[in-house]
């Protein structure tokens, strides 16, 4: 399949990426390349195949509702680009 | 100071107090900050800290409280392992300056048996490659030959261990990470069953794939490591107790009656004579030490790198989400409001095969592509564990090479990325079966680089597949590159 710009341009919103225009075409096509190469899977029938995420069977893990941990607030806060009052700081998020 | 010694050959001449964990230690560091002008197999290189904890672990050997084989043997850790209070960069941008405050539990395992970390190893970007040149520091080269890639994406810690810059690493193994970098730099390492080592901390790319796993020159030290750092851990859900973890128990010289299968589909277009030629030869060697060696149809091979790249990709965008420039790493410096703040921090950090992969994966899992992609992945991946079931049915191991060549030139493969992505042939199919594999060298062909000898067993059997590989090794010695040998005296 052809991809075309406003594919791209969705994608971008998916992966939070912003790309210049060259990184566009160049995604345009590093990506039509790749969906046609992985198209090949079209050619096996998989029908009535179930997808398989885990390749043995693996059970809910449950636990004690406790908590362990403790508050590891200024170990996580140690590699905040920006915090405040304990906190993250972000941009303005609303007025 | 003899840096040929493999890490337990070095922990006996520890215990037997022959040499101190810090004259071994500084040893190592100096050798390998005149090594690493050439090799560049480390992002970060903590010559401080390692010498503190070489003192306290040759206090602790002393006390008789560390008596395990590797205590005191340095070890170079792949820079997508958290190691508390040491950047750990996953060799992008994007992590340039973080420094976790927990320690991966493979690495603590090994802190706990007595390790000195010396550093972290260079990778591909997010273990995003397969010839370590992705890496936002440079690429690491590969001690055969400077103008060849060590392969990837564990090609730091590879190389590390073929330049005896440290005597074992620990890697990771997504699609191959593990294998085919020590088969390029004619070491040996183990991609685990999945599920055998906790992943946590360990930074994700493709959950569902990825495994920890050692790197060292022979199939003793591997089986003695595997040992030290599996099992199960209540911090990795997908971790598990199975028994057949006494790995060393399978250092055994013998394969009589083995079963071995060679997939005739692992040699067919595109493997270079010479790999074919060294990888036979090896199987001859097994049976002639009294294993069945027959060949038969795998089936599916051609199928399992899109499938692989599918999955991984779609792993991948979701896992890299977190990478938004709030709670930790690179943070973009100019920016209009959150969303801009986000897309800005991503697009400078990540480099271009990062971006790559996490813009395939948010596709695929799209709406309107997820079951055409994603989902047929997904069904793919469950008759490539059908087709594995089958010939595990009849074989103990599937014997095959791990790359169809040995390793390329740097620049080579980087234009074409699929190209590259058909270097992982023999490689991903194991992951996504989520089977355990070894990767051994088996000679060397006329350019005098190695060749990488793969062996692949059932699931949580490693046992089989490491005493096939001791087996064979003890038919040949250990061969070191002219790097390592003419850094001597």
């Amino acid at each position: 399949m052809q991809i075309t710009d406003e594919t791209i341009d969705y994608v971008g919103i998916l992966a939070k990426l912003e790309l210049s225009e060259e990184e566009k075409e160049q995604a345009k096509k590093d990506m039509t390349n790749m969906l046609e190469y992985v198209g090949k899977l079209n050619e096996l029938d998989t029908d009535g195949v179930e997808p398989m995420s885990h390749t043995f069977s693996v059970h809910n893990v449950f636990r004690e509702d406790v908590v362990v941990n403790g508050d590891d607030r200024e170990n996580m806060l140690k590699n905040a680009p920006e915090q405040k009052d304990g906190a993250y700081k972000v941009p303005k998020t609303f007025d | 100071m003899d840096f040929s010694l493999t890490a337990v050959e070095l922990g006996k001449k520890i215990k037997n107090k022959e040499i101190s964990v810090v004259e071994a230690t500084k040893a190592y560091l100096d050798s390998l900050e005149e090594k690493e002008k050439d090799i560049k197999a480390f992002v970060t290189i903590d010559r401080e800290g390692a010498l503190k904890r070489a003192e306290e672990v040759q206090a602790l050997i002393d006390e008789g409280k560390l008596t395990g084989p590797l205590a005191g043997v340095p070890v170079g850790i792949k820079d997508n392992m958290c190691v508390d209070g040491m950047l750990t960069t996953c060799s992008s941008k994007i992590l340039s300056n973080f420094k976790p405050t927990f320690t991966a539990t493979a690495v603590q395992k090994l802190e706990e048996a007595g390790a000195v970390i010396i550093g972290k190893t260079n990778m591909d970007e997010f273990a995003m490659g397969s010839t370590s040149e992705t890496s936002y520091y440079g690429a690491t080269k590969n001690p055969w030959d400077l103008d060849r890639v060590p392969g990837g994406s564990s090609g730091g810690s590879a190389a590390a261990v073929a330049a005896e810059e440290v005597p074992y690493a620990l890697g990771s193994d997504t699609g191959g990470s593990i294998r085919q970098p020590a088969g390029f730099c004619g070491v040996t390492g183990i991609k685990p069953t999945y599920g055998r080592v906790s992943r946590y901390g360990l930074i994700a790319y493709g959950s569902s794939l990825d495994q920890i796993g050692p790197l060292a020159k022979d199939v003793t030290d591997c089986a003695t490591i595997l040992e030290i750092i599996c099992g199960k851990d209540e911090k990795d859900s997908t971790s598990v107790k199975e028994s057949g973890d006494d790995f060393t128990a399978a250092l055994v010289d013998d394969v009589k009656g083995m079963k071995i299968g060679i997939p005739k589909d692992y040699f067919g277009a595109g493997l270079d004579p010479e790999v074919k030629e060294g990888v036979m030869a090896a199987a001859k060697v097994l049976e002639e030490k009294g294993a069945i060696v027959e060949e038969f149809d795998l089936s599916l091979v051609e199928y399992a790198i899109p499938a692989y790249y599918i999955i991984a990709s779609a792993e991948a965008s979701s896992n890299l989400e977190r990478f938004d420039g709030v709670k930790y790493g690179y943070r973009t410096e100019e920016f209009s409001d959150l969303h801009n703040m986000y897309k800005k921090t991503r697009s400078e950090g990540f480099g271009p095969e990062v971006k790559r992969r996490i813009m395939l994966g948010s596709f695929v899992l799209s709406s309107g592509y997820f079951d055409a992609y994603y989902m047929k992945a997904l069904r793919t991946k469950a008759l490539i564990k059908q087709a594995f079931d089958k010939a595990f049915e009849k074989y103990d191991v599937i014997l095959g090479p791990v790359a169809p060549t040995t390793a390329l030139k740097i620049g080579e493969s980087l234009s074409d990325p699929i190209k590259m992505y058909l270097g992982d042939v023999y490689t991903v199919s194991v992951n996504l079966a989520g089977l355990p594999g070894i990767c051994l060298p088996c000679g060397t062909d006329s350019k005098g680089l190695p060749i990488g000898l793969q062996l692949l067993g059932k699931h949580f059997d490693e046992k089989s597949i490491i005493r096939a590989a001791y087996a064979y090794e003890q038919t040949r010695s250990y061969e070191r590159p002219a790097f390592a040998t003419g850094k001597e005296a």
